[in-house]
């Protein structure tokens, strides 16, 4: 390779004006802006493109279109600021609502196969939270391609960066990011195809990496779903934003937690209780079952708690038998199959049982509105980062994100950081690079891959999923949380001395797994000591000891700095434009 | 419930040439086969190496030869497979190590046939129009989630490696029945050649082993009939 220069020891080092970390629909769409703008650039993915979780995503991607009735970006914009509990920073959701629209044009254009009207207009759905006329009630605001929207997003994004000659390196991990002197150089990635370390030298890495549901025991997430980005920038002095707020979704398959679509309810499925109740016409009676899912997930967790789950057990039913074979046919073949599959139950003649499951990260790597890394309350940006999607917090789903606004919010500030991107790098010299630069990641994973001695990481990982499941999830209180904590920390300790079993160097996910873990305990840690301080209830995070939402006090977001001692947690203030807080009810 | 599980392993830094190993493992009979691969990794051989993502059949990572067949690890549940399940590679794809397989040829294969729109005019402000029906027509080739279990699973592919396979030749088909798209006659073209759709015989194995239920060997055929119909 001529791009090849040598290290010490020697390591390949590639040259990219600029990097992007991941392969779902933010990293894409950045990667394509890159590539029309003429820009040199790579994605580097862990796994191939196509597998990227933003293809497990069903039910829809929101825009104001307005194709079946009345509809206005004003109107979208109001419902992810209430559906996200006032804590949502209100530029970006004007932007998220506004760009929504020509975003999901584009898509078309790229060839996406949406679903169609009866006029050849792209099909839209209801779906939860999202409203005509500010509350008054569903509006049909959901794009969709059947129930694998996500699938057709990321194959035709994909599909767009091949005709555009986007350069992939499939199966690389990245492993650590190069920041020195405030101006960020490059990432480090290992080959997983032979253990071989790799330097790309850039002026800009953008993070694309999704969530981090792993740390859950029930979680809607991919394994491969462990927090990378956000581990890795927070390990280099960049602050983790309102990572106490993590979406538990009101319908996965009870065990597994797979996720089955909203789109469910958003085409009229109904919950019920052990009695055959319609149980939300008692916790949100306007919207009933697409009232948003933090208020859903907590009511099916009443319901079970108050012993009205299916035979008292620890589920409820979702009730499709109503829709007819048609419409599951045509609107929802994959999560019916899924039910098939995993339950052994025939939705269009039977109730499926399902349970709140792990699902989404409100909280993450915080950036501005342009997907710029921002390092501090007063919004510093850290040269040459920039982040988009799951793993970043720009905030426009403050407490809680509404179904479909993840789709949405990938694909505009995915853009937004390829065409920052684009602009930054125009005309500038690659950074400088130690010498050493890739020294201290290689140490860390030589040490982890050689021990001889310690312990499974599995007894780690199954320890870390049960207790980020039974003290921090869909409901909290400061004890459950405290205890959460210790035992976090206890794990970390563990960590320390854990031992992988596989000791080559092709293909060793054993050791890249136990790497993974790692990033899951920080952000775990993250999650809980950042859940602890905040002593109200809004949105996701909701503290029995706190029931409450506090705007005195608590209208702010969590910043957590990484210290020897743990997160040190600094907030900051939500920006507020048009709509002022006001009580949550639906 | 207990099951033996024999695995087909090879690791390129400790072994001459793959071998079975055996594990017995307990599991509820409802688990995904993802599940007992993961229990033996987890708790009894941490080298046991294969890929795996969603965990639930929409992300194409973990398909393998379970039972003789190619399926997704995550789709087929221990009580369909029985108290005896063999797993082993896709067939007819160079083994990297244990259940891993080389896909860099596969990929190469689905880009070489143009799997992307073409449509250089100028677009509208808003989407363009297109009947339901002409959605309806490409609709089950957009299922696809390159797996590669049905090429994988192909006697011609097996017989001549160049071979474009099945799955590329479904996800051309997903554009050629596409009433926005403009590049058929050069995708038709592509396919038309000595490593195209005539290699196909019709042995149905693709359909068989496809996990999302795509009617690969009907897509097939009318990409070959449209080749015919348009005289290339």
């Amino acid at each position: 390779m001529s791009e090849d220069i040598k290290l010490s020891p020697s390591i390949a080092t590639h040259e990219y004006q600029a990097v992007i970390v991941g392969a779902g629909g933010a990293g894409l769409w950045a990667a394509l802006e890159l590539a029309r703008s003429g820009v040199k650039a790579a994605v580097l993915t862990k796994l191939y493109p196509t597998r990227s979780h933003t293809g497990a995503a069903q039910g829809g991607i929101c825009a104001a279109l307005g194709n079946l009735e009345e509809d206005h970006w004003e109107w979208h914009m109001f419902d992810t600021v209430k559906g996200g509990d006032y804590l949502v920073d209100q530029d970006a959701a004007e932007i998220l609502a506004r760009e929504a629209i020509d975003t999901v044009v584009e898509l078309e254009h790229m060839g996406l196969p949406f679903n169609r009207t009866a006029d050849g207009r792209i099909d839209q759905r209801r779906f939860g939270g999202h409203t005509r006329n500010f509350g008054e009630g569903p509006v049909r605001r959901s794009c969709f391609a059947a129930d694998r929207t996500g699938h057709m997003i990321l194959q035709t994004l994909y599909q767009q960066c091949i005709k555009h000659g986007v350069r992939f390196f499939d199966e690389y991990h990245v492993v650590d990011v190069l920041i020195e002197g405030g101006q960020t150089r490059g990432v480090v990635a290992y080959r997983i195809a032979d253990g071989e370390l790799h330097v790309f030298r850039s002026s800009a890495v953008m993070f694309a990496t999704g969530g981090f549901g792993r740390m859950f025991r029930t979680t809607s997430n991919a394994h491969s779903l462990t927090g990378d980005g956000v581990a890795l920038a927070y390990r280099r002095g960049v602050p983790i934003q309102d990572m106490e707020f993590f979406q538990f979704h009101p319908t996965g398959i009870p065990g597994l937690g797979i996720l089955l679509s909203e789109a469910a309810r958003g085409e009229g499925g109904y919950l019920r209780n052990d009695s055959g109740e319609r149980f939300m016409e008692r916790y949100a009676p306007k919207l009933m079952e697409l009232a948003p899912r933090d208020m859903v997930s907590r009511a099916i967790a009443m319901e079970i708690r108050a012993g009205r789950g299916i035979k008292g057990k620890d589920y409820v039913h979702l009730d499709l038998t109503h829709l007819g074979k048609a419409v599951i046919d045509a609107k929802l073949p994959d999560i019916t199959e899924f039910s098939r599959v995993y339950q052994g139950v025939e939705p269009i003649t039977q109730p499926v049982p399902t349970t709140p499951t792990a699902h989404y990260a409100m909280g993450g790597i915080p950036t501005n509105t342009d997907s710029r890394v921002v390092i501090d309350e007063r919004g510093t940006v850290l040269p040459g980062l920039y982040a988009a999607g799951e793993c970043a917090c720009v905030s426009v789903h403050g407490a809680n994100r509404l179904g479909t606004n993840s789709l949405i919010d990938i694909l505009v500030f995915g853009r937004r950081a390829g065409r920052s991107m684009a602009h930054d790098v125009a005309g500038v010299q690659l950074p400088e690079m130690a010498r050493d630069a890739a020294d201290q990641v290689r140490e860390e994973i030589e040490t982890l891959r050689t021990r001889t001695r310690g312990e499974n990481p599995a007894s780690i990982r199954s320890a870390l999923a049960d207790t980020m499941m039974d003290g921090v999830g869909v409901y909290r209180t400061g004890d459950s949380v405290k205890e959460s904590v210790v035992r976090v920390r206890e794990l970390q300790a563990r960590y320390q001395n854990v031992r992988v079993q596989d000791k080559g160097t092709v293909f060793n996910t054993d050791l890249l797994e136990t790497r993974e873990l790692g990033y899951l305990l920080d952000c775990a840690e993250a999650v809980a000591v950042s859940a602890l301080a905040r002593t109200e209830s809004r949105g996701a995070h909701a503290r029995e000891d706190f029931p409450d939402r506090n705007d005195e006090e608590w209208l702010k977001h969590t910043l957590a700095f990484k210290t020897d001692a743990g997160p040190e947690l600094r907030y900051k203030p939500v920006t507020i434009t048009t709509f002022q807080p006001k009580p949550r009810v639906y | 419930m207990q099951v033996q599980l024999r695995i087909l392993r090879y690791d390129p830094e400790r072994d001459q040439k793959p071998h079975w190993e055996q594990y017995t493992v307990e599991t509820d009979p409802t688990a995904p086969l993802l599940d007992l691969l993961h229990t033996v990794k987890w708790h009894q051989d941490g080298s046991l190496t294969f890929r795996r993502s969603c965990a639930h059949g929409v992300c194409g990572s973990d398909a393998m030869l379970i039972n003789g067949r190619n399926r997704l690890a995550c789709k087929i549940r221990v009580d369909q497979l029985g108290k005896k399940i063999s797993v082993a590679p896709l067939p007819g794809l160079k083994v990297i190590k244990d259940l891993v397989v080389d896909m860099d040829e596969f990929f190469a294969k689905y880009r070489s046939v143009m799997p992307f729109q073409v449509d250089d005019d100028v677009m509208p402000a808003r989407e363009r129009r297109q009947s339901q029906a002409d959605r309806e027509r490409y609709d089950d080739t957009t299922k696809c989630i390159l797996c590669a279990a049905c090429t994988s699973s192909c006697p011609s592919f097996w017989a001549q490696d160049t071979y474009v396979g099945p799955a590329a030749i479904v996800n051309a088909h997903r554009f050629i029945f596409d009433t926005r798209d403009a590049g058929s006659d050069d995708r038709l073209e592509i396919l038309s050649d000595a490593d195209g759709v005539w290699r196909c015989r019709t042995i149905f194995n693709c359909t068989d082993a496809c996990p999302r239920g795509i009617n690969i060997t009907r897509a097939i055929l009318e990409v070959s009939q449209a080749i015919t119909a348009r005289g290339i």
